[in-house]
């Protein structure tokens, strides 16, 4: 056996060992959750629902430990410590989580459409008597709206390309579908990233205070900024050679994006710490009790 | 012509009504109604994207490609969440109308979806992203180099800025008295400066450049000229 | 000497993953917190929300996935705890898939700790529609017609707080926690650049906070740009309501922060070393 998978098998063991020893003494990764029990008078009918409850509440009467949520912490903790093992590089336990992911994922998403749009819009609207007796009792609607019987056209439509022929009918929803996106982006981008943007450039070079004196820090500042973003849009400006006076600019140009730049990497590596951060909590709170 | 030049009259019209209710009341109805029929397409957007998973995922396993294992895992996830999820296993009903075993919301609290979601998904999409920071780390020490004034600036930019977002620099800073002629040197101001006027300037330009980058691809797709999308013949 | 220099230049990364793991997980075990200086723009952002009067409409789009959570997660329990010390009338929606589930977080915290705030008449979740920016784009004119019921299937028209609402327009405000694309950015374009009655405050990640500074202060009042500003904002809510800083989880931002420091400090000294390195060794690494 080599020496390294000797040293990983050691390792193993005495995790095992602390992992069991955590979770005997201090309960590590119990959940603990209170019954809340739902009855109605006219139909006779009850059931229960279960919440958790913080951990120093687990000695109240009525709450007990919950067996799935349990395993369930143990399993996230696994699949956590599995996705980490990327950083010693691939291996089969990172590639089985990573292929969960992906299933599950993918299947989340439809479920949520399924149910949120599919079934709470469409066949809510096109077979209200249907919905009304099963998923959507409060529902009044009586009469089904025909108008959705375009967009269930057009999804058939869209699901044909998976067929082996005919494929090609998907077109036309594809083209309705990349024909709004291109409709209502053309329009919020150049309001809202074009018109509005060079409107708040548009500002006085040269700024007085209300008593008159010459306000130098606002006039300083709209000065960079209108100065400033012309440069980098001269940057950007392919039509004209970069050289000279307009080479300058650009150059100008450039300094200022790399201040931008840096300032979008430091908030960027804030923001991954924090994803970490948060998972170092699970693990060592929600999961092995500590701190 | 059903293949390519119907689709390009659809993408025509549709784009053209979309622009024209910007401007004409009249025509906003039309705009509702369409964005509403997009909005119900883009459930089977899902369903295609489910479907293709499956497709792909299925041909692997049968022509036993390297990894078809993988696959086969993937497949077992994607129908376990789905099959709970549109089964609404474990789900109680709604509290108002307890008669009706199907009226209860998909998610609720203890319900199959609810589990995997929380102890499957949940785990795995985030620690996917926290791994990140460990790279950050790497990355910072071999790559991040001041070789030359641009690297050099962005360097500088970015140190101020994390220690600005600390508690510790502002806070030695603040040893600066206010009325002083140093007090321009204050973290805080100077993270100000960076922040709210160099990187403002900056994505300003470029979310200008990019605004006229959608305008034009988007004007080239409702006119016909990319008709990348529509794929071969 | 050189040799040293060396090493450090061949460095495996592995020891700068175990840095990277002590400088997190050391201060989370040690539990210190320590204390934040509050800046102009998170000021802004918790003043649009405190200012508003009593009961006010406000529209709480929550669009974002676990994998953003450790960053959000505590800006949106800040923002709810805010808007129900204020008895605000909060509406729920989102258009991300994974946004159902954290829109349920926050209900269960409203109904934890809130217990007074009763569904339909103080809170309402209207779930999720899939279109992405289609669906901000269609409820500036017509919001029944897309959210013609709530999550759990009841009919908007039977919710006694979506009376009278037939647009978002008739919001005050809109507080949006986002991750990505659709977004804030979306819902800056869509709704508060076109509807000058719409105001709109957000939460966002660091990544995409760089992007939308240019909208502020014309297009959106301000945004809470990651984990630091989390953290300023619960100060200002202990500071005001001092009864919330006991209640669990309350503080998660400037719990957070303590390693967010010591990660930020060991990320400098690491790109300063790296600097140093390439300075001694010419650039040069053992390439084998």
């Amino acid at each position: 056996m080599k020496q390294s998978n000797v040293i990983w098998v050691v390792v193993m063991l005495l995790a095992g060992v602390y992992l069991s020893w955590r979770a005997v003494s201090y309960q590590a990764g119990a959940v603990y959750v209170a019954p809340k029990i739902v009855a109605d008078a006219d139909s006779g009918k009850s059931f229960t629902t279960w919440s958790k409850v913080p951990s120093v509440e687990s000695s109240n009467p009525g709450v007990e430990i919950s067996w799935p949520r349990t395993l369930g912490i143990w399993l996230s903790a696994l699949f956590t410590l599995a996705i980490f093992s990327f950083l010693f590089g691939d291996n089969v336990v990172y590639k089985v989580a990573e292929s969960i992911f992906v299933g599950s994922s993918a299947a989340y998403a439809m479920v949520v459409g399924f149910w949120s749009a599919f079934m709470g819009i469409f066949v809510a609207q096109l077979a209200p008597q249907f919905s009304q007796n099963t998923f959507m009792p409060g529902d009044d609607r009586t009469e089904p709206e025909w108008l959705m019987l375009i967009p269930l056209a057009m999804g058939i439509m869209f699901l044909w390309r998976l067929m082996p022929a005919g494929g090609w009918i998907s077109r036309w929803p594809l083209a309705f579908f990349i024909a709004v996106f291109a409709g209502l982006r053309l329009v919020s981008h150049f309001e809202a990233d074009f018109v509005v943007q060079i409107k708040s450039t548009i500002l006085p070079l040269i700024v007085f205070a209300e008593d008159g004196a010459f306000d130098l820090k606002t006039s300083l500042w709209n000065s960079t900024m209108v100065l400033g973003t012309l440069c980098c849009l001269t940057y950007f400006f392919f039509s004209v050679e970069h050289t000279g006076v307009v080479g300058k600019i650009s150059r100008v140009g450039i300094y200022l994006l790399m201040i931008t730049f840096g300032v979008g990497f430091a908030l960027t590596v804030m923001s991954r710490y924090s994803l970490l951060i948060g998972r170092m909590n699970f693990l060592l709170k929600d999961w092995l009790n500590l701190g | 012509m059903l293949k390519r030049t119907v689709p390009l009259i659809i993408a025509s019209i549709v784009g053209i009504v979309l622009i024209l209710a910007k401007f004409s009341p009249p025509i906003q109805s039309w705009e509702t109604e369409v964005v509403m029929w997009f909005d119900i397409l883009a459930v089977f957007a899902f369903v295609l994207g489910a479907g293709n998973l499956n497709l792909n995922n299925l041909k692997k396993i049968s022509e036993r490609k390297a990894g078809w294992g993988y696959a086969a895992i993937t497949l077992l996830a994607f129908w376990i969440t789905l099959i709970c999820g549109i089964g609404k296993l474990g789900v109680p009903p709604n509290e108002q109308y307890l008669g009706y075993a199907w009226s209860g919301s998909f998610e609720a609290e203890g319900s199959a979806f609810w589990w995997i979601f929380n102890y499957v998904y949940v785990p795995l999409a985030s620690t996917m992203f926290a791994t990140l920071a460990f790279y950050i780390s790497s990355a910072a020490f071999r790559a991040f180099r001041a070789n030359n004034v641009e690297a050099s600036l962005l360097l500088l930019t970015a140190l101020v800025v994390l220690v600005s977002q600390t508690s510790s620099g502002p806070m030695l800073s603040d040893l600066i008295p206010e009325e002083s002629t140093w007090a321009i040197f204050k973290i805080d101001t100077i993270r100000g400066v960076l922040v709210n006027l160099f990187n403002t300037l900056g994505t300003r330009a470029v979310m200008i450049g990019i605004a006229l980058g959608v305008v034009s691809t988007s004007l080239k797709v409702l006119m016909g000229v990319d008709q990348s999308y529509l794929g071969g013949d | 000497m050189d040799k040293f220099w060396n090493s450090l230049a061949n460095l495996d990364r592995r020891w700068l993953f175990a840095l990277t793991f002590l400088a997190i997980s050391i201060p989370l075990l040690t539990g210190i917190v320590l204390p934040q200086k509050v800046t102009p723009m998170v000021e802004n952002v918790f003043n649009a929300i405190d200012e508003l009067p009593s009961g006010t409409k406000i529209l709480m789009p929550l669009d974002y996935d676990p994998s953003a959570e450790g960053e959000l997660q505590p800006m949106a329990d800040a923002f709810i705890r805010h808007a129900a010390q204020k008895k605000h009338k909060l509406y729920f929606l989102t258009i991300w898939p994974t946004g159902v589930a954290m829109i349920q977080r926050q209900v269960a915290t409203l109904k934890k700790e809130y217990p007074e705030y009763v569904y339909g008449e103080d809170y309402v979740n209207l779930g999720y529609r899939p279109g992405y920016e289609g669906v901000i784009k269609l409820i500036t004119s017509d919001l029944p017609k897309l959210y013609g019921s709530d999550q759990q299937g009841t009919p908007v028209a039977k919710i006694p707080m979506m009376a009278g609402i037939d647009s978002i327009k008739q919001f005050p405000l809109i507080v949006n926690v986002s991750a990505g694309d659709p977004g804030l950015k979306q819902w800056v374009q869509y709704a508060a650049t076109p509807f000058d009655s719409i105001e709109i405050v957000g939460g966002t990640t660091g990544v995409q906070a760089s992007t939308l500074y240019p909208y502020i202060p014309n297009q959106m009042i301000g945004m809470i740009a990651g984990i630091k500003p989390a953290a300023e904002y619960e100060k200002l809510m202990f500071e005001k309501y001092p009864e919330i800083e006991k209640r669990p989880n309350s503080n998660m931002a400037n719990v957070f922060m303590t390693s967010q420091e010591v990660a930020h400090f060991m990320l400098i000294a690491i790109i300063i070393l790296g600097n140093v390195v390439m300075w001694q060794t010419g650039g040069r690494r053992d390439q084998s």
